[in-house]
């Protein structure tokens, strides 16, 4: 239940008491699943000896592929949670109509819409990303690894770290109730005096370490790390628009770490920077949370841009049409996402010059939008254009964000606005772009790389249902959501009382159980392609005729990438490799200069976990601790010296000639 | 917009949304009527591109396929300035002609804006606004109209034909005060006072809802509006002049959270009640927004300041505390506080809800001053 009387504390627990777990049949019985799960999977990994390989060869890999791979895991996982969420949602607001309550009370569905949000952008869309940029980068420009290999591996823990402490709320005490950004005064110490905002506070704390860090990794990568050759206009188009979301990374996220240390020192000591009262400016708050917020929108779909771009060229045969106008596009974006954030409170009492100004430069964002999609639209253009599952993938998206696009510059219209925000619609809209261009795109790369991760193929067929089931079931789950928002249906209510209201979300709850659909078929995709990988085995290493570098290695490719970095003279290098019959080098391989695998990330972020979770808790001897230990593990750390090794030079030569036999049979 | 235009796009999204009530394409006012409109004149707007790069996708898709081998193919072909050109300017001419749109529009249906005729051409000019001040309590909405000297809970009646004024705050956490067929939605925050101005022009009983999550009773916070003519507004008001007495008191048990409140009039209202709503200070002793910032304007009180601090309306948290006053407004202008440098400027600054330089000191203008309380 809502925690509303006073709390007590004790020394050695804090604010933890027995009350804190929660008794609500719904939450037990999630429990109960979730502890039989991990125990199977535990005894599991037990019984098989895994765990010292997973420590080995996966934890503790600096790796970038590996570190990739371990992203896009998590944000299955956690897009499996998420996605409950959103199924939650959709059954309690089918039922809360003709004096229903629903199946969930205020509490647990305020808990539920909050975690959905903050799950699906922070633990899902970021580990995506995230991922995708650190498996594809080092291999497109001919990189060994990122720049700080290390470092990598702490930001992916302290990742997870962050989704730990989330996941940790749904079994002890509760999660914020105050929708995914939380607005102060709601999540003020007044309005939520108990754990909620804090598990959101401390989750989002402890991963966004991991974000920023990641993307100052990958910001020196890409500018420090390219092969001899590789200028600024010849970087693939992938490269390019990782390189503009690192920067966004790097420019918003510490204003994201500082708006939350702003709001925790007004929860934890009484400061009243976003009060209501005694001097607070809540507005301040809304203000500087879209200051991130609004370029994070671009993190997220920028790269997934630079995807389709790849994909287009590669499925159409062609080289990208318009290469240079696609960089200033991206360019054009990551600059004028600064200049937006007003737009998501219009309806906040600015004057008419204010949001006139921010109406237009957010319409102004459109124009190098569309300036990419005429772009793809062209690559396709006297092209020869092959329909497997990553194109299909990004011609759903084509056909899908538009609309999206389309009604996001709608709102921004301050006019039409004023009667849409806050409404369906408006999470119609974003659902559009986010599910249309971020989840779409990240199916596609998914489908597009994974014979360069594993050496083999996705199934065809159920890949192919996935992707009707998530293409229809995105149209019949949001397309009544825009009715609703222009019949004036806000968002996150939890009962209704017209009755008319309710078939439009029976339609929506259909469309919710298509999707459904198309993730298991996702995970049968998956597992069948495992279980049959030698019949769809890729011995070639460029199974759809690819054109960046990363198809010239072989796949997977060897711990080093490449046994000799590759010097670059064209924009599309493998194409231009293969057309000239560049001969694979099969001798002279000389000792490469690798990273060694390191468990410290796991340590120090196991510690910031510990430290968030006491924090939570108010449990300040550890917390004390724990931080104690965490710096006291860093600068442990910094005297280690026995970070890197050779490998020598007769083993490149065993792993190129296993590869030369196997190009040959 | 052209009639034509106005009747292609209104038939389109007929079509879409048949056989249901939508509020927002079926306004009652000038104000819902032309943001229904802008709405409406920029979807076709942006049509003129969007179909276009529709059909352009599945049909190079289709004509290109690779089965298609009568196709010209050009794999090397990956410029055309002629081309870049139009990709360009196409959307650019879009955003041109949508920015225009906006501008203006952003303006006329600007919430601060009073309006200048009713929608049916009839000048507005000497039409005293009827004043509705609203205050957002959890987890419901409060109107009171002071100059009928009445005020309700979660239902209002304005009469048709006659702007409204809404003056609006709230008293704890932010809300969003929505009627969509009317003007649209604007913010209610504490300490903070929003306008909304708008009209109805056919009677009729419309929604009302709260648009910004407010926590857990946020689901029930809806209201009726009742747009009546003149007799039928002036029995509302003679309706809720049979209601209790709005005071303090009154309002701070109101004030205490609950959900799905039943409709209540009041038939008196306390004087200046809504501005310390405003100013968070209905609580007897409690020092007002606005005297604290003229406070601050004056530099402050230094490090000496003797803050008073009574516990909070939720006793269980000893943080919530507030600020009861420093001293009296008598003994402020005698401890002749150090008056801070004045800040050189070159040009008067202008804006909204700023004083100009040369302005009468703000604290002596206060609608209410400690001693008051």
């Amino acid at each position: 239940m809502a925690v509303t009387g006073p709390i007590e504390t004790s020394l050695l627990f804090g604010r933890l008491t027995w009350d804190a777990i929660p008794t609500d049949p719904i939450v037990l019985a999630t429990f109960a699943v979730v502890a039989l799960g991990g125990g199977a999977l535990f005894a599991l990994l037990t019984w098989y000896r895994l765990w010292g390989y997973l420590w080995t060869e996966w934890f503790t890999s600096v790796d970038h592929k590996k570190i990739g791979i371990m992203y896009m895991i998590l944000g299955l996982v956690m897009f499996v949670r998420g996605f409950a969420d959103a199924v939650m949602m959709r059954l309690q607001q089918v039922l809360a109509f003709g004096g229903s309550e629903g199946y969930l009370n205020s509490h647990h569905y305020d808990q539920v819409f909050t975690a959905h949000g903050v799950i699906m952008i922070f633990f899902v869309a970021m580990p995506f990303v995230t991922g995708l940029m650190n498996y594809i980068v080092p291999l497109q420009i001919g990189a060994r690894d990122v720049s700080f290999p290390f470092l990598n591996n702490f930001s992916f823990w302290m990742t997870v770290g962050g989704a730990v402490i989330i996941m940790a709320s749904l079994f002890l005490g509760e999660f914020a109730q105050t929708g995914w950004l939380a607005f102060p005064p709601l999540s003020g110490i007044t309005e939520s005096p108990y754990v909620g905002v804090d598990y959101y506070i401390w989750g989002l704390q402890v991963a966004g370490v991991g974000t920023t860090l990641s993307g100052i990794n990958l910001l020196v990568t890409i500018i420090k790390m390219r092969a001899p050759g590789m200028t600024i206009m010849k970087m693939p188009v992938f490269t390019w628009t990782a390189l503009c979301t690192n920067v966004l990374i790097v420019a918003s996220f510490p204003v994201l770490t500082m708006t939350l240390i702003l709001l925790t020192l007004d929860r934890y000591v009484g400061t009243n920077f976003f009060t209501a009262d005694l001097g607070g400016n809540a507005m301040m708050y809304v203000n500087l949370i879209w200051i991130w917020g609004h370029p994070e929108v671009y993190i997220l779909i920028l790269p997934l841009f630079g995807v389709y771009s790849e994909i287009t060229a590669t499925f159409s045969g062609k080289r990208l049409f318009g290469y240079s106008s696609m960089v200033y596009a991206t360019v054009c974006i990551t600059v004028l996402s600064y200049v937006v954030w007003l737009h998501h409170f219009f309806t906040m009492g600015s004057g008419a010059s204010v949001n006139a100004f921010f109406g237009i430069t957010t319409m102004v964002i459109s124009i190098p939008t569309g300036a990419k999609i005429f772009n793809w639209l062209f690559t396709m253009y006297r092209g020869r254009v092959r329909f497997d599952l990553p194109m299909m993938w990004t011609l759903a998206f084509m056909l899908t964000f538009v609309i999206g696009g389309m009604t996001g510059v709608l709102l921004a219209v301050p006019p039409a606005d004023f009667v849409l925000h806050n409404s369906l619609f408006l999470i119609a809209h974003f659902h559009n772009v986010i599910i249309g261009g971020v989840v779409f795109g990240t199916f596609a790369a998914i489908t597009y790389w994974w014979p360069k991760a594993f050496g083999f193929t996705l199934d065809v067929f159920w890949g192919k249902v996935s992707f009707w089931l998530w293409v229809v079931g995105f149209w019949v789950a949001f397309a009544p959501l825009y009715v609703l928002g222009l019949m004036g249906v806000t968002r996150r209510m939890r009962v209704f009382d017209d009755p008319d209201l309710q078939i439009w979300f029976a339609i929506a709850a259909f469309g919710a159980v298509l999707i459904a659909g198309g993730i298991l078929a996702m995970f049968i995709q998956f597992a069948v392609s495992i279980w049959k990988r030698n019949e769809n085995r890729d011995v070639t290493g460029d199974p759809w005729d690819g054109r960046t570098l990363e198809w010239a290695t072989s796949s997977p490719p060897p711990a080093y990438n490449f046994a000799f970095t590759p010097v670059i003279h064209d924009l599309d290098p493998w194409t231009e490799m293969k057309e000239k019959a560049v001969p694979r080098p099969t001798s002279g391989f000389l000792p490469i200069h690798m990273p060694k695998n390191t468990g410290a990330g796991v340590v120090l972020a196991g510690l910031a976990t510990i430290v968030g979770m006491a924090l939570i808790w108010y449990v300040w001897w550890l917390a004390a601790a724990s931080f104690l230990a965490l710096i006291g593990a860093a600068i442990a750390h910094t005297f280690n010296y026995n970070r890197d090794y050779h490998i020598p030079a007769e083993e490149v030569t065993r792993v190129e000639d296993a590869r030369t036999r196997q190009l040959e049979a | 917009m052209p009639f034509k235009l106005r009747w292609l796009g209104l038939s389109a999204l007929t079509l879409v949304l048949m056989g249901c009530k939508s509020e927002v394409l079926d306004p009652a006012g000038p104000v819902a009527l032309e943001q229904r409109d802008l709405l409406i004149s920029s979807t076709l707007l942006m049509l003129i591109i969007i179909i276009p790069v529709m059909v352009l996708t599945v049909w190079f898709a289709w004509v290109y396929r690779a089965g298609n081998k009568a196709a010209d193919y050009r794999p090397n072909w990956d410029h055309s300035t002629k081309l870049e050109l139009v990709i360009w300017a196409a959307p650019l001419f879009i955003i041109i002609s949508l920015g225009a749109l906006t501008w203006v529009g952003t303006h006329m249906t600007d919430p601060y804006r009073p309006l200048a005729e009713d929608g049916k051409g009839q000048s507005l000019e000497g039409v005293e606004p009827l004043n509705v001040q609203v205050v957002a309590l959890d987890w419901k909405w409060l109107f009171i109209l002071p100059e009928e000297g009445v005020a309700s809970v979660n239902e209002l009646a304005v009469p048709v034909g006659r702007p409204v004024e809404f003056h609006l705050t709230s008293d704890s956490v932010m809300n969003a005060f929505y009627i969509p067929a009317m003007a649209g939605m604007i913010y209610a925050m504490p300490g903070m006072q929003t306008e909304l101005n708008g009209l109805f022009d056919h009677a009729g009983t419309f929604q009302g809802t709260a648009s910004h999550y407010s926590g857990a009773g946020f689901s029930g916070m809806k209201f009726k509006v009742h747009a009546l003519d003149d007799k039928g507004f002036a029995d509302w008001v003679a309706k809720a002049k049979q209601g209790a007495v709005l005071d303090s008191a009154t309002y701070l048990a109101l004030a205490e959270k609950s959900e799905k409140n039943p409709v209540a009039y009041y038939g008196q209202v306390e004087e200046g009640l809504f501005a310390r709503a405003v100013n968070l200070c209905v609580i007897e002793g409690k020092m007002c927004q606005a005297e604290m910032m003229a406070l601050d304007m004056k530099g402050g009180t230094g490090v000496a300041t003797p803050l008073a601090s009574l516990p909070g309306r939720n006793p269980a948290l000893a943080q919530a505390g507030f600020v009861t006053g420093v001293c009296t407004v008598e003994e402020l202008l005698a401890a002749s506080l150090p008056e801070r440098a004045p800040i050189p400027r070159t040009e008067p600054l202008l804006g909204h809800g700023l004083t100009l330089p040369g302005a009468p000191n703000p604290l002596a203008t206060l609608p209410l001053s400690p001693s008051d309380l």
